[in-house]
């Protein structure tokens, strides 16, 4: 005897083809088969993806609104990791802050701690000796070199690829770091920038392992590029998905990978000159689609110009101090006024706004965070995507909560 | 680029009933701003994004600034005109002795400058690669008059910022389309990046020996903390 089939709300169950169309002609549902309802449109699904969930990269909140699997509202919720870093950075001294920039995107302590020290600087009036600055690009490409690596290990490892090429590129983001360890003493808080120039000089044994190291390099990326790039599958998952059209990447303030894949030419090291960056020999690429797949690909293409500048900067770093020894470190105190600095970080514009009211203190330390910023525009992209999508998605836009939260 | 000066004349041409002003940044950097009446503030900022010469389609920073009132004291000098009797008829203006025969006198006056809250918005131009160009927005003062026109729908990256600003610095923005807290929790009462926030009383005991936090315990515990020696509960 057969169970008695569930009783279903509508009165006139239509039967479905196996496509899902409706075909009214065909006779009702035997009672041995579950009576389909006629539609799900009326009910949609509010789920909250996170705060701790493996896709959305540390504790990040995602309330999505489904209609069946398609997303139709997507809010992101934030604060998770908020400890008002910026009241801290008003509560200390302007040394005391530089440690506490690692912290924001701590993959990229080396370019955080750029972009404060190149806010100071333009506070204060410094200039920064020239082995410096070469030092300065060297250590921002490598740190480049090491987020984009580590995004696209991630990405890959969002679309279901089990870790393989997250370990990968793991194992080349540690080469990196045994560098930034064996430089600055810590692999991630690196605390190496000073307003004015750097911490410690590089020994030529130093210099030397990072030419080895950026020697070595360019075989990787072939190898990641071989086993991913012209993959069909990841081809097919990520061509096409999380379209950002180019007026909205520049209305929303997207900036650095994400926008150039977008189309739009607009690269700090270019268009501010920042350091000695008119001096190195590089490409921008951009995107022409916009989609996931332009934002994986622009960052493979980034890390090899990376490698051009690194090459660059290693040949051409000339004797010299690094910090001008009559800079004033401690009892730092700027005449009053106000700055904003800026450098292309590897996630995209990070920038510093300081003001100065003459005190050891700034009475006002804002961070302009990239990741926080380029979040704005992830239900555009989302809507419409599955739930799966919106996973990828959110890998390519390259957050990291510990500057979206601050 | 032009100058904020320049700016600001082509500004007050296009929009003559609205009042624009230059505040100068005297440190090195040298970013001037414009500060900008609220009333005109998006004409004033629709202006900016669309002019072809400034083209300003990127709004880089947004961000609050927090000024509590607080008393000034200025020196005014004052000369103290010479009494007809002296005789100013034989006083050359070029001769230093004469000048310096002129009563000067000083005189301190305190004067208490009122609060207000402060956003600062930081334009880029991605098409014609230039910037920044820094506009201020200035609220009438901290308790009641603290809104002012949100420029989300000329630039949508000032969607969280401005969330973030009215979130921290408690800037009420008129016309944002979703404006919630965005790293505080919903339930939470006040501004932590206002100047005059103070943290709640919500210490617990542990042994520590830095006497700030003592005295914060001191003044949390109205009876000894369990595990508090006795030393140090009041």
């Amino acid at each position: 005897m057969m169970p008695e089939p569930p009783l279903s709300r509508d009165p006139a169950p239509v039967a479905r083809t196996p496509g899902g169309a409706l075909a009214p002609d065909l006779p009702p549902a035997g009672p041995h088969l579950r009576q389909v309802p006629d539609s799900f449109h009326g009910d949609l699904l509010e789920v909250s993806m996170g705060p701790h969930h493996p896709s959305t990269h540390g504790v990040f909140r995602m309330v999505v609104t489904l209609d069946g699997e398609t997303i139709v509202k997507l809010k992101p919720v934030f604060g998770y990791l908020h400890r008002n870093h910026e009241k801290l950075g008003e509560n200390t001294t302007y040394l005391a802050s530089m440690p506490y920039t690692d912290r924001l995107d701590y993959l990229n302590s080396m370019t955080n701690n750029w972009a404060y020290a190149l806010a100071v600087e333009k506070l204060a009036g410094l200039t920064v000796p020239e082995r410096a600055e070469y030092l300065r690009i060297i250590l921002a490409e490598l740190s480049r070199l090491l987020n984009h690596t580590c995004l696209a290990g991630f990405l890959l490892h969002d679309c279901g690829t089990s870790g393989t090429p997250l370990m990968y590129a793991f194992r080349e983001r540690e080469r990196i770091l045994d560098l930034f360890e064996s430089l600055s003493g810590s692999r991630m808080m690196c605390n190496f920038q000073r307003f004015g120039g750097c911490r410690t000089d590089a020994s030529p044994e130093w210099l030397e392992a990072a030419r080895r190291l950026v020697d070595g390099y360019g075989r990787f990326l072939d190898e990641f590029e071989a086993l991913i790039t012209g993959n069909e599958i990841v081809m097919a998952r990520l061509q096409g998905s999380g379209i950002l059209r180019p007026d909205l990447a520049t209305s929303a303030g997207v900036t650095g990978p994400m926008l150039r894949a977008s189309g739009v030419n607009y690269d700090l090291r270019r268009v501010d000159g920042y350091g000695l960056y008119p001096r190195c020999d590089f490409r921008i690429p951009l995107g022409n689609h916009g989609d996931t797949y332009d934002r994986y690909m622009i960052r493979v293409l980034e890390m090899r110009e990376s490698i051009k500048i690194l090459r660059q900067a290693l040949r051409d770093i000339p004797a010299g101090p690094v910090l001008d020894p009559k800079t004033k470190l401690r009892g730092f105190r700027p005449k009053p006024g106000e700055a904003y600095g800026r450098i292309e970080g590897p996630k995209g514009e990070i920038g510093f706004y300081l003001v100065s009211d003459g005190s050891p203190n700034p009475y006002r330390y804002r961070v302009r965070p990239p990741s926080f910023i380029n979040l704005t525009i992830l239900e555009d992209l989302c809507l419409g995507h599955t739930v799966a999508d919106a996973v990828i998605i959110l890998g390519s836009v390259d957050i990291v909560l510990g500057e979206v939260d601050r | 680029m032009e100058t904020p000066e320049q700016i600001r004349d082509r500004l007050l041409a296009r929009f003559p009933d609205a009042t624009v002003t230059v505040v100068a940044n005297p440190g090195p950097a040298a970013q001037h701003s414009l500060l900008v009446d609220p009333a005109r503030a998006v004409e004033i900022a629709t202006f900016l994004r669309d002019d072809p010469a400034l083209r300003l389609d990127f709004c880089s920073n947004v961000t609050g600034l927090d000024w509590p009132e607080r008393e000034v004291v200025e020196t005014i000098r004052k000369t103290v005109p010479l009494s007809p009797a002296t005789g100013a008829a034989d006083a050359s203006p070029a001769s230093p002795a004469v000048e310096s025969a002129t009563p000067i006198v000083e005189e301190k006056v305190k004067r208490l400058q009122p609060g207000y809250l402060e956003v600062v918005y930081h334009l880029y131009s991605m098409a014609l690669k230039h910037g920044p160009v820094i506009l201020r927005l200035r609220t009438g003062n901290r308790t009641d008059q603290v809104s002012l026109p949100s420029l989300t729908p000329v630039w949508r990256s000032c969607e969280f910022q401005e969330r973030e600003v009215f979130d921290l610095f408690g800037v009420a923005f008129r016309g944002h389309p979703d404006l919630r807290r965005i790293l505080m929790w919903d339930e939470f009462r006040d501004h932590p990046m206002r100047k005059d926030y103070a943290e709640p009383d919500d210490y617990e005991w542990e042994p520590t020996p830095h006497e700030t936090v003592l005295a914060k315990a001191r003044a949390h515990y109205s009876s000894p903390a369990p595990d508090a020696p006795a030393a140090q509960s009041p």
